[in-house]
């Protein structure tokens, strides 16, 4: 517990303070194993005072790496002053105004100065500031600089790391280009400053200061920082706690934001080209410190604090969001008992609720397909079922349709057989006898009782009447009623 | 001279690849202060080192400290006053701040008493490769933390010296077993101590024979091969290679020789001066690990050897027990120490071939 307290206090004071010499001292208390260290003299020349001289050539070796992003309007003199500051020409086309969204446009170059190699990205904004409604233009570059820190984070957090060539893409300084009106901050500026400015190094400059007046650009300069401090922008402070470049940041601090002219065109100015802008009215002289901040940009961001620029990214602000993503999943190093958490332990419990959340819907998965299955299965089951009763009813059906149409046929071939009989014995009669009147009356009795058969007989009577056997007609007539063949 | 357009990426979150531009010609940029800025920045930190020395009692490893570090960080041991032998292996940390010329040095030296003293030896290495490690989980835990400290203490060993018994012949058993699980943990730098008991023709002899039989277990001791990252570095450590095992005499005491202070031992057969390549390599050693290879040994440790145990103890976390305990690396076979340390490489390598996994959060 008290490990944890001075944990906390010491990375307290070490936003405050920022002196890590006072860490290496407390953070011995915290060893137990070591004695509290105490100087010793040595009777001798040792050699370790090439260690300094080790480590730079491990670094040159290495190499750098500068991550510069300018945040400003179209047109406002981004590119000119990159290419200025590095003495180099990066890239020569103009940006169009009419982009619908904010883009971020980065672009990777490798300087070498004697020998010493600068790997820099330079991170343009296009498109800002142009489009009518600006409510969406400083989210892409938030979301910009969030991706460089996830992304490195991401490489830290992994178990096969390897962040020593690894390319640093976190950004390292923001330099803000605010446009000359001479009157005050715009809004837009003063939205995105206040979101950037948690997350990353910002040094604000007034863009194309060729175009006010000195007196002018005091009164500027000073409406500017007054406002940024009364809406509590934090821009980046050069740092005054080491002794050398303590009093020139301290003063160069005074003299935030820089009023920058930039130009690569050469102008010749008394016996020697010079960078400028040749106006009918003069020439403006970038190098001249009269003219413009030129120069002390350039001393500011390179020669003195870009070593300083490059810690505070990794240790402030990356840290910032490294802690904030952190909880933000759930990690804390405190746990419950208040006793010290380790960031493997929390990682582990949720790895195993996670997945036993997994397993609990894996199951609830297959349950409910299993349910589902049993479900289609009683259904087409059912279906099966009612199929089979119709083709049974069916066949039923059809087989007494079946029977019915063979009796029918047995009783049409019986009645055909008679029928033929009939004729047969008819024909006989008619070789024989003439029919009788009295016959006549009782065939008309047997007509009455079947209609369907009459049709014969009557052709049958209107013979027999012409013929004189009647009796024989009589008793045929008897006989056909007894075989119905109703339908 | 116009260098090759490259087409923009809209809105990439990663910067496309670089391309390569001079900027000598066109007049002053100011990059090169960075290395001052570097320097400053060095300086008002600090520096930390932490050496370990391992072997047998009366080798001589506490005068060699002294020697090294020319102040007396240990007391040396005279035999007889000593305190009787521990029955176990006990391990001693003593920590100074020096001082040379404005740039501080914070140095932790570790001392083995009792390893390979008592009769049965076996595993007498596992206190030492469990210091090591609960070093490199000390620093691992606090590297976790979710809000860490601006400058996390290294306490891992930078640097082991192994001290080897002058007999002559070639590496004991006892020496094989331990380089061979050392070499693997932490840079071991092997000298033969109290050299001054060999004539150079058996220093050399016995040099060879050391060299060959480390070849033979394929122990990788410090400067290894494996890590040397361009040509330059591979002519300048083949000379130190050739030269290791150092043969190497300890002293702390000063004589009068031809004039000259100088610190040496005195016998009645002459005075064996330390500084003296013709009598002893003590210069070398020193050189090797103070004036030319101290950042080179620090950077191996934390990108190689800390990568590794990270690797393994993050990877294996669910079964290990809570907090700072210590890994006990069991013996690979021989082949595994070239296979685990070749592929992540060092601060220097560039070839990474092997692809990351995708084990991320």
């Amino acid at each position: 517990m008290a490990s944890e307290v001075a944990r906390h206090l010491l990375f307290q004071s070490h936003i405050t303070t920022k002196t890590a010499h006072t860490s290496s001292q407390v953070s011995d208390h915290e060893q137990k194993q070591k004695d509290s260290p105490r100087s010793l003299t040595m009777s001798g020349h040792v050699g370790f005072e090439s260690l300094p001289d080790q480590l730079v050539n491990r670094s040159i070796q290495q190499g750098f790496c500068f991550n510069i992003l300018c945040v400003g309007e179209t047109g406002i003199g981004k590119s000119t002053l990159i290419d200025t500051l590095f003495n180099t020409n990066f890239e020569d086309h103009e940006s169009s105004h009419f982009y619908p969204h904010v883009r971020l446009k980065a672009q990777t170059y490798e300087l070498q100065e004697s020998n010493v190699r600068l790997k820099l990205t330079i991170v343009n904004t296009v498109g800002f500031g142009d489009q009518i409604n600006k409510e969406e233009s400083y989210q892409p570059i938030v979301d910009y600089i969030d991706a460089q820190f996830e992304a490195y984070l991401q490489e830290e957090l992994k178990i096969k790391r390897s962040l020593f060539n690894y390319h640093d893409s976190r950004v390292h300084v923001c330099l803000y280009f605010i446009s000359p009106t001479g009157h005050s901050l715009k809004t837009l500026d003063l939205l995105t400053m206040k979101s950037l400015d948690s997350k990353v190094n910002i040094i604000p400059v007034i863009a194309k200061a060729d175009a006010i007046s000195k007196t002018e650009l005091q009164k500027f300069k000073i409406k500017l920082m007054s406002e940024l401090v009364s809406n509590g922008v934090q821009i980046y402070q050069f740092p005054t706690d080491d002794e050398t470049i303590a009093k020139i940041n301290a003063s160069m601090n005074g003299h935030l934001p820089f009023a920058v002219v930039g130009s690569m065109d050469e102008v010749k100015v008394g016996n020697k080209m010079v960078k400028a802008r040749q106006y009918p009215w003069g020439v403006v002289q970038v190098e001249n410190e009269n003219h413009c901040d030129f120069v002390k940009l350039r001393e500011m961001l390179i020669c003195t604090n870009m070593e300083d620029l490059r810690d505070q990214t990794h240790t402030r602000h990356y840290e910032l969001y490294r802690r904030r993503k952190l909880e933000e999943m759930g990690f804390t190093d405190v746990g419950p008992e208040n006793q010290p958490l380790s960031l493997q332990e929390t990682y582990e419990a949720k790895r195993h609720e996670f997945y036993g959340e997994r397993q609990r819907k894996e199951e609830e998965m297959k349950q409910l397909f299993v349910q589902r299955v049993k479900e289609k299965e009683a259904i087409l089951k059912e279906a099966e079922r009612e199929l089979q009763a119709k083709f049974e009813h069916l066949k039923r059906v059809h087989q007494e349709e079946k029977l019915r149409l063979e009796e029918k046929r047995r009783l049409l071939e019986e009645e055909i057989m008679a029928f033929s009989k009939k004729k047969a014995t008819s024909e006989i009669y008619q070789n024989q006898t003439f029919m009788t009147p009295g016959s006549n009356l009782r065939k008309d009795k047997d007509r009455k009782k079947e209609p369907g058969y009459r049709l014969e007989l009557l052709c049958f009577d209107v013979r027999a009447c012409e013929t004189i056997g009647g009796r024989k007609d009589a008793e045929e007539g008897r006989e056909g009623p007894r075989a119905p063949g109703r339908p | 001279m116009d260098p090759l357009r490259q087409s923009p990426s809209p809105s990439s979150s990663r910067a496309s690849s670089p391309r390569t531009l001079s900027c000598e010609r066109l007049g002053y940029v100011g990059i090169e202060a960075v290395l001052d800025q570097l320097k400053i920045k060095a300086m008002k930190m600090g520096f930390e080192f932490n050496i370990m020395v391992v072997g047998q009692s009366g080798l001589g490893k506490s005068t060699m400290v002294n020697t090294l570090f020319k102040s007396k960080i240990w007391k040396s041991t005279m035999p007889g006053l000593r305190v009787p032998m521990p029955q176990t292996l006990q391990l001693h940390s003593v920590t100074h701040v020096i001082e040379e010329n404005g740039v501080k040095l914070k140095l932790t030296v570790t001392d083995t008493p009792g390893f390979g003293d008592q009769i049965n030896n076996d595993k007498c290495w596992d206190p030492i490769l469990g210091y090591i490690n609960e070093q490199y989980e000390r620093y691992l835990q606090e590297e976790i933390l979710i809000t860490r400290q601006r400058h996390i203490p290294d306490t891992r060993v930078h640097c082991c010296i192994y001290f080897v018994p002058p007999t002559g012949h070639c590496l004991r058993p006892l020496d094989l077993e331990f380089l061979q699980r050392l070499c693997r943990a932490v840079n071991v730098v092997p000298v033969i101590a109290r050299a001054d008991s060999l004539t150079i023709e058996e220093r050399e002899a016995f040099r060879h024979r050391i060299q060959d039989d480390l070849k033979t277990h394929s122990i990788e001791v410090y400067p290894q091969k494996s890590f040397d990252e361009d040509v330059n570095d591979k002519i300048l450590n083949n000379k130190i290679r050739e030269r290791i095992p150092f043969a190497v005499v300890g002293a702390d005491r000063e004589h009068m020789v031809n004039g000259r202070c100088v610190l040496g031992r005195k016998t009645k057969w002459g005075i064996i001066e330390v500084e003296n390549m013709a009598h002893c390599e003590f210069p070398l050693l020193r050189d090797l690990l103070i004036r030319s290879h101290l950042q080179d040994l620090k950077d191996i440790t934390h990108n190689v050897h800390y990568e590794n145990y990270r690797i393994i103890r993050l990877k294996e976390s669910h079964a290990l027990p809570q907090g700072p305990g210590w890994v006990n690396l069991a013996p690979a076979p021989p082949p595994a120490p070239t296979g685990t340390r070749a592929s992540p490489g060092p601060a220097k390598m560039c070839r990474w071939a092997e692809d990351n996994s995708d084990e991320d959060f």
